[in-house]
């Protein structure tokens, strides 16, 4: 069943079709782009039907990895070329390959420069995206995870807007910051667990001193990535620079690693750390809900401010995440695919406009329902779907989690839960002003309705938002039991490290019992008593129950 | 003594015999002969690394001591010959571009690797004097070939005198070592060391100022200040051959000194070593960000991957050892395909060397363009391009001998060094074209670019070797 190694087809195909791009030259620059804009098409197509193919056969009751590949890569080192996916990359997977289609295809009339290099740069994006959400081995993840920075960088600074320069160098070094230090993390562990084989390292915490570190270390790279506050800043102007299909993989995708590396690494890598952040991460979350929603509600740049309803977005998945309950996780990991098909929509329907007439700036548009009512009737359903209607997939995300936090903490879960109101406003006000209104602006009164390239791009968008606000049951099932088997790796991390503590405590105790029988002598000459063999036999007894528990 | 017994020596033997027949036939000529000369020099070093493999593998001591052979000198003397081959096959175009084509030129470059080579194999402190100054005279007189310009001939002479008063200071360390120990000999030096009770503070003194002197040749800082100066005023070539091999050649003569005589003193160099591993990283990153001269810039970018190497070496353990080594052959190649880079771009017949006459190279040469950025990216240390490689093997040796302090300065100096390289790229893609660059072409120097690209793109695929080969040799030292 598993013969065809599709997880590594997935992610070099698009790198094929970047050959044929590469290879197949000509004097004609028309005919140039119009074959490489045909040939990623074709590619990413492919990719996506690939992706079709390993969606039927995943086994929704797996809770492990399937479509496991393994070859060496450094023998000698032990690290390999090692791929699978469980119920939760699976998800981050389809979306990639979907996203990607639809960015090219939002990209085909917009990008007039250099549209070889443009479609070379969204297939590398694609091949790294798609390995990033697959790679079980560490340092193949941080490969594939770091490069995505070069296409991405590249995307945002030749083909975006008057600030990418700035834009592009901020995205690079802020994420690259963080990611140097999660190497340092990764190869910390690979050094005190020797190995970096991603499912071992699950099953093997490490001493819970370590974990803080370690935790700290990884959090740096996901939480820029994510983006949580404070460090978020980086996305808005990236957001507003990069062209559209740039940000709508930027949100659709990119985003999602950072949730995705708080799953893959610090809840179950290191569970007693990541109990121990919990509540810092927790009220992290409630200030970017509530800050940035309030943040989002005076901008006067469309992408701007959703950009920063993502980072508000984004909080509930932190939120949900570090509960480290099934409901929280499960809403998390659904508010995350949801937010990668509601605000890469709402950044094409953005891109939609911004072709017509060349701004962004909410002032300059105005009742375009009159001229646009197609239009306005997509930006209706995505824009309900953000605020969180029940009925689109935005309100099970954010229901679930808010479920996941009241049984941690009532008080965060109060903040969390106002937060989905003033989430509201600056969505209906952008709504209000952009689609309905009077016509103060001639050339937005002038603009054209969706053509047919258009509504194929949001159709699969919209009708995957209103259907799984209806029966997110597709999900939920695949999700579960990876997820139920996150949760039980995860309590027993916690309970090894309880353990540890014990059998610590346990040996001290001992130790003192063992010497003070034997000893008449004050206190301060404790060590030096000459009570060495009962210590070892101490030191023999204490490991087993830790064993035992193991087995 | 037969000539046998000599094999291991057979390599810088015929080097030193085929480049002085090489002069022979230079002076004696009429006429240019400098391209002739420069293909006898690369078929030279060919007999050379021929000579160098032929030799029986297992260590051997000649010379009385002055000359070891092993497996980590057999290593690191096919790097040299092979980037002393890249260096030439470089300059063949712009040395008649710029008009210093003379057959010396070749015959200086085919010295300094024999010099490089002795360095390597230095089995007493004699032999490393030795080696390491003729390497370093004919790089002075490399520095200044051009002998009508200015920033040359200045370039020439500063690298002269400090160059000069780094050798003061190795004789004088040299002397001290010897008047504690009473031996020049390694092996020699080391059982004494090892068999002293408690800190010898004259023999510190000496370590200390041999690898003062040391970190000059390799441009560590503090010692780093004619780096960019140098790198300015010398022709193009000349400075990719000073950032691409000697540099490899020191870093490893001070393995061979730190892990040979002075291994018992670890405690003590290796402070020193993580003081200027950690300095070079910082100051390489953060003055590297001014510069507005493509060489500078890659000066600095070389001080800060020395850097890197020396966190290598500051684990003092095999594993860092080896990690060094990989790096420091890995930095030469991209350093030999972005020199290679900088070699193209003219404008009116003269070379440019603003960071901002990059921005013609994706208009005029876009693939030379892509194969830039490569580079740039590579010693970002992006994935999946070989500079990340070198950097994952010299941090993992970091975390392993728990320098965590060093391997997260190291780190976060990459970040910023990061800025510069990314300058460049954004020079080339995002900045308006002003000026249209002159057509250069070389099918020497297109050979050593592509290769150093095709190695910089696809290390990826197959890094076992390398760090195979680099881990045998570190196995020799250690």
């Amino acid at each position: 069943m598993f013969d065809l190694p599709v997880l590594s087809l997935m992610t070099f195909l698009p790198l094929v079709g970047v050959l044929f791009i590469i290879s197949v030259r000509s004097s004609d620059d028309v005919i140039t782009a119009r074959n490489a804009k045909n040939t990623a098409l074709f590619t990413s197509l492919f990719t996506a039907a690939l992706a079709v193919y390993m969606a039927m056969q995943f086994d929704p009751s797996e809770a492990g990895f399937q479509f496991v590949e393994k070859y060496d890569w450094f023998p000698e080192l032990g690290i390999a070329y090692h791929m699978g996916i469980d119920g939760i990359s699976f998800f981050f997977v389809l979306l990639s390959a979907l996203l990607v289609p639809i960015c090219l295809l939002a990209s085909w009339n917009s990008i007039t420069n250099r549209v070889k290099e443009y479609m070379v740069a969204f297939l590398i994006l694609e091949s790294l995206m798609i390995g990033t959400f697959c790679a079980l081995d560490s340092f193949l993840f941080y490969v594939f995870f770091e490069a995505v920075l070069i296409p991405m960088f590249i995307i945002i600074g030749v083909w975006g807007g008057s600030r990418r320069v700035y834009s592009a160098y901020k995205f690079f070094l802020y994420t690259l910051l963080g990611s140097v230090l999660m190497l340092v993390a990764l190869l910390t562990l690979y050094v005190q667990v020797g190995t970096s084989d991603i499912p071992t390292l699950m099953e093997n915490p490490v001493v819970r001193d370590l974990q803080i570190w370690l935790w700290i270390a990884v959090f740096a790279s996901f939480a820029v990535k994510m983006p949580m506050w404070p460090v978020h800043t980086w996305l808005p102007d990236a957001h507003v620079e990069a062209p559209t299909a740039g940000s709508v993989i930027l949100a659709g995708v990119l985003l999602k690693m950072g949730g995705y590396g708080f799953l893959r690494f610090s809840l179950p890598m290191f569970p007693e750390a990541s109990e121990f952040f919990a509540p810092m991460v927790f009220w992290m979350s409630v200030i970017a809900i509530i800050y940035t929603s309030l943040v989002a509600l005076v901008q006067e740049d469309i992408k701007k401010l959703i950009a920063y309803s993502s980072v508000a977005h984004m909080g509930y998945v932190t939120l949900g995440i570090f509960t480290a309950t099934t409901q929280g996780i499960e809403g998390g990991i659904f508010q995350m695919i949801s937010h990668g098909l509601i605000s890469g929509a709402l950044f094409l329907s953005v891109g939609v406009i911004y072709d017509r007439l060349h701004t962004r700036e909410i002032s300059r548009y105005g009742g375009i329902v009159k001229n646009m009512p197609k239009y306005a009737t997509v930006f209706m359903i995505l824009m309900l779907g953000s605020v969180g209607l029940p009925g689109t997939s935005g309100f099970v995300g954010e229901f679930l989690t808010l479920v996941g936090i009241y049984q941690v903490d009532t008080l965060v879960a109060l903040f969390a839960a106002t937060g989905l109101i003033v989430g509201a406003p600056y969505m209906l006000y952008l709504y209000r002003r952009v689609i309905f209104g009077k016509q103060i602006n001639d050339d937005a009164a002038k603009m054209a309705d969706l053509n047919m390239r258009e509504i194929a791009l949001f159709v699969p968008l919209v009708v995957m938002v209103i259907y799984l606000g209806f029966f997110p049951g597709y999900i939920m099932d695949r999700l579960h039991p990876s997820v139920d088997r996150l949760i039980t790796q995860y309590e027993n991390g916690l309970q090894k490290g309880e353990q540890r503590r014990l059998a610590a405590a346990e040996m001290s105790d001992e130790k003192l019992a063992a010497v003070k029988p034997a000893a008449g002598v004050p206190e301060q000459n404790v060590e030096f008593v000459p009570a060495i063999a009962p210590n070892l036999d101490v030191l023999e007894e204490v490991p087993m129950p830790i064993i035992n528990y193991n087995e | 003594m037969d000539l046998n017994s000599l094999a291991p020596l057979h390599a810088e033997l015929s080097l030193a015999a085929l480049s002085m027949i090489l002069l022979i036939y230079g002076v004696l000529q009429k006429g240019q002969v400098a391209k002739k000369v420069s293909y006898g020099a690369i078929v030279s070093l060919l007999v050379a690394a021929m000579f160098l493999h032929a030799a029986p593998s297992e260590p051997a001591v000649l010379l009385n001591g002055m000359f070891v052979h092993d497996g980590f000198a057999v290593f690191v003397k096919t790097v040299i010959l092979i980037g002393t081959a890249g260096g030439l096959l470089l300059s063949l175009k712009y040395m008649y571009e710029e008009g210093f084509a003379r057959f010396e030129y070749a015959i200086l470059f085919l010295l300094s690797a024999m010099g490089m080579m002795l360095m390597v194999s230095a089995g007493n402190l004699l032999g490393l004097y030795m080696g390491l100054e003729l390497q370093s005279l004919s790089l002075y007189v490399l520095a200044s070939i051009r002998r009508d310009s200015v920033k040359s001939a200045e370039a020439g002479m500063k690298y002269f005198v400090l160059g000069a008063l780094s050798s003061g200071m190795l004789l004088f360390g040299i002397s001290l070592i010897y008047g504690f120990t009473g031996s020049i000999d390694f092996v020699e030096i080391a059982s004494v060391v090892s068999a002293q009770e408690g800190m010898n503070v004259g023999l510190l003194f000496g370590m200390v100022f041999v690898l003062a002197a040391l970190a000059f040749k390799i441009s560590a800082v503090p010692f780093h200040m004619w780096t960019p100066d140098v790198y300015e005023g010398a022709p193009t070539s000349v400075t990719a051959y000073f950032a691409m091999v000697p540099k490899l050649a020191a870093v490893a003569l001070i393995i061979r000194l730190l892990m040979g005589p002075f291994e018992s003193l670890t405690d003590q160099w290796q402070q020193i070593i993580w003081f200027i591993a950690a300095a070079s990283i910082l100051w390489g990153g953060f003055a590297g960000i001014a510069q507005t001269n493509i060489k500078r810039l890659l000066a600095y970018s070389s001080i800060a991957n020395i850097g890197f190497a020396l966190i290598g070496l500051a684990t003092g353990t095999e594993e860092g050892v080896a990690a060094a080594l990989v790096y420091m052959t890995l930095y030469m190649v991209m350093t030999a395909g972005a020199f290679g880079v900088v070699l193209y771009i003219r404008r009116d017949g003269l070379p440019a060397e603003k960071i901002e006459d990059l921005a013609g190279l994706s208009n005029s040469n876009r693939f030379l363009a892509y194969i830039m950025a490569f580079f740039m990216f590579s010693m970002s240390g992006i994935p999946p391009l070989a500079g990340f490689f070198g950097k994952l093997v010299i941090f993992q040796a970091a975390v392993a001998s728990e320098l965590y302090v060093l391997a997260v300065l190291g780190v976060l100096g990459s970040v910023v060094a990061c800025f510069y390289y990314l300058r460049v790229i954004k020079v080339m893609f995002f900045d308006e074209v002003e000026q249209d660059l002159d057509k250069s072409v070389s099918a020497s120097r297109q050979f050593v670019v592509s290769i150093c690209a095709l190695i910089v793109l696809f290390f990826v695929v197959k890094p076992e070797p390398l760090i195979n080969l680099a881990k045998q040799a570190a196995q020799m030292i250690s």
